[in-house]
């Protein structure tokens, strides 16, 4: 196996991991409010200030957490991974060339 | 006493003024959509906010606006639970749908499906899931349309679903993806800014502090507006309806054909992080909408105007804004429904003539005037087919429609999807099967819900127990394509996976 299918594999395993990751904490996130909703209704109820129940903080924070979620990926995927896939792809260039 | 239901100028002056910008834009689109490519992907030249924009117009239907401020107005927290399902979904996207499809496909999900695998069976696999998402989203848009059309203009119904028709199939038919893009951007810029501005509009009310309004709200219907009621009440129910929410968002065909409309993965990229901030604000701004629908409407003049209170937020309009500003609301939720609708037929048109008849019948091979031929045949055929569904459909309770589109995209679609970028040793037959097991257990599991059987048929009982059969088809699928995956090995699908992932990392080496 070359060096590049090995950069490759070794690319496509840690994007693989951390979208399965960020999938995993959504779904924790969501499911946890779901469930949440579902069990402990009194604990929801729960005023946090007037006007606000633990309920609808922990709803929006939800909806936020999508957000930070979204940028943790960006960030690592605008940095780290194109990169990578920029050096890749100038090295599978360079190879063509020399073919 | 409100003047909903009778014809309204503002109204009327704001829908023809947005139907002759996009016939516009659908004229200029036109002189630009030359091939298929430009038919189908809007010549991939779409940027990264224009796409964010275009996603968030697809996404947030008209059900959504109206039906979830509704829901929140009658049944405060409870509803908020829907606007929250609806957001999740956008996440898994990113991280799993967005960049394999532009790197991967062309025109549809299937393009990636059938990428390692044998054409024929995957293809008419995945267009029989992804006619079913689109028809039963279709209705539901159509019948929504035509109600909404008769409570806010006062036009008779069918009057309604065929002009809703006959405008969408103009802007697919002649302006492609690229006027259906813009009709998208149009539609979502109007509908953020009129939910902005009506939120402004009560929050000036409350000293511009929504806590305020929701203690408003609190004081006069009780603290339990503030908490979860009865619509959650079986934790199963509420996972299996969380789990289509959020992954069927993930497998909405008119969704994903989306991502072909940029021009690479690092643009679908940013894309999927505008909708979401598009998105959730938007849903953020229905929880204000909700309350003061609830406070400054109330429950009993929202439910004397429409039972499911979908009626709250133009009611909110004419209340915080006058007749004027109720006009303006109307005619954006009308072009909401218009703009959806479009985006549905575009996909579903895509299916019949790049799935079935391009790939399928012709094999591949089909000159390309004929493929494009054949796409706008397909789109006429859809403009008709929704307007005789949203016909027949008249009068009925269709609002499960929606969640049963989302449940079959999560089952049908999505399992492949991911298992076809993501699983080495998947196969046609994994494939097929998988996509067609999704469907089929998902119609069959509806038709034996209480969503059919309590709601609609009036029986006491239903033989399984879970409105929304997410919870059981979603992993169902996935079983289904990885076992017979396993006991159908296929060497060329296993060979073409690496060739797979150096695409789906390293893009398309020839730029297409």
């Amino acid at each position: 196996m070359s060096n590049e299918q090995r950069a490759l594999e070794a690319l496509a395993r840690a994007q693989w991991r951390l979208a399965l990751t960020l999938t995993g904490a959504m779904m924790a996130v969501y499911f946890g409010f779901v469930l949440l909703v579902a069990w402990a209704k009194p604990l929801l109820a729960t005023p946090v200030a007037r006007g606000l129940s633990l309920g609808i903080l922990l709803g929006a924070l939800v909806i936020v957490s999508a957000w930070v979620l979204i940028v943790v990926y960006v960030r690592w995927a605008n940095g780290h991974y194109d990169r990578t896939v920029a050096e890749l792809r100038a090295r599978s260039a360079g190879a063509q060339r020399r073919r | 006493m409100t003047s909903l239901g009778q014809p309204n100028t503002v109204a009327i002056l704001w829908f023809f003024g947005f139907v002759s910008v996009t016939i516009g834009i659908t004229w200029w689109a036109a002189r630009r959509t030359r091939s298929t490519e430009h038919f189908y992907a809007a010549g991939r030249s779409v940027t990264g906010l224009q796409n964010g924009l275009a996603l968030a117009g697809d996404y947030m239907s008209a059900a959504s606006f109206l039906g979830i401020a509704g829901l929140v107005s009658l049944s405060g927290f409870d509803g908020l639970i829907y606007s929250i399902g609806f957001l999740v979904g956008w996440p898994v996207v990113m991280f799993l749908i967005a960049e394999p499809l532009r790197n991967l496909g062309r025109y549809t999900f299937a393009d990636v499906v059938a990428y390692r695998l044998r054409q024929a069976p995957v293809r008419i696999a995945a267009a029989i899931g992804t006619l079913a998402v689109v028809t039963f989203y279709l209705i539901a848009q159509m019948v929504g349309a035509g109600n909404l059309v008769r409570l806010l203009f006062g036009i008779r119904y069918e009057t309604a679903v065929v002009i809703v028709g006959l405008v969408m199939m103009a802007y697919v038919l002649f302006g492609g993806m690229l006027a259906t893009t813009w009709v998208q951007i149009v539609k979502a810029v109007l509908l953020l800014a009129g939910a902005l501005l009506l939120a402004l509009l009560v929050l000036a009310r409350f000293g511009w502090n929504p806590l305020a309004l929701f203690a408003a709200a609190a004081d006069r219907y009780g603290a339990g507006v503030l908490a979860p009621g009865q619509l959650v009440s079986d934790p199963l129910d509420a996972l299996s309806l969380g789990l289509a929410l959020m992954l069927g968002t993930a497998g909405l065909p008119h969704i994903l054909m989306r991502f072909y409309t940029v021009p690479d993965a690092r643009t679908a990229r940013t894309s999927v992080s505008y909708a979401t901030g598009f998105i959730g604000f938007f849903y953020l701004l229905t929880f204000v909408l909700g309350f003061g629908a609830m406070v400054i409407v109330g429950q009993d003049a929202i439910r004397a105007v429409d039972k499911g209170g979908n009626m709250a937020a133009p009611l909110l309009a004419e209340a915080v804004g006058g007749t004027g500003f109720l006009g303006f609301i109307a005619a954006v939720a009308f072009a909401t429904i218009l703009a959806v609708v479009a985006g549905l037929t575009l996909s579903g048109a895509a299916a019949l003539s790049h799935d079935l008849w391009v790939n399928v019948v012709r094999k591949g091979v089909a000159p390309e005037r004929e493929q494009f031929m054949v796409a706008r045949v397909a789109t006429v055929l859809g403009g008709v087919v929704s307007i005789v569904l949203g016909i027949v459909f008249k009068g009925e309770n269709v609002a499960y429609m929606v969640g049963l589109a989302f449940a079959i995209a999560a089952s049908a679609n999505f399992p492949a999807l991911v298992l076809s970028v993501f699983w080495g040793p998947f196969t046609t037959r994994g494939a097929q099967a998988s996509m067609l097991a999704g469907t089929a257990s998902s119609l069959a599991l509806i038709s034996l819900s209480p969503t059919i059987q309590v709601s609609l048929l009036h029986h006491a009982t239903a033989p399984f127990p879970l409105k929304n059969p997410g919870l059981i088809s979603i992993p169902l699928s996935f079983a289904v394509g990885i076992a017979v995956s396993l006991l159908t090995p296929e060497q060329a699908a296993a060979g073409g996976f690496a060739g797979l992932q150096r695409r789906l990392h390293l893009g398309p080496e020839d730029g297409d």
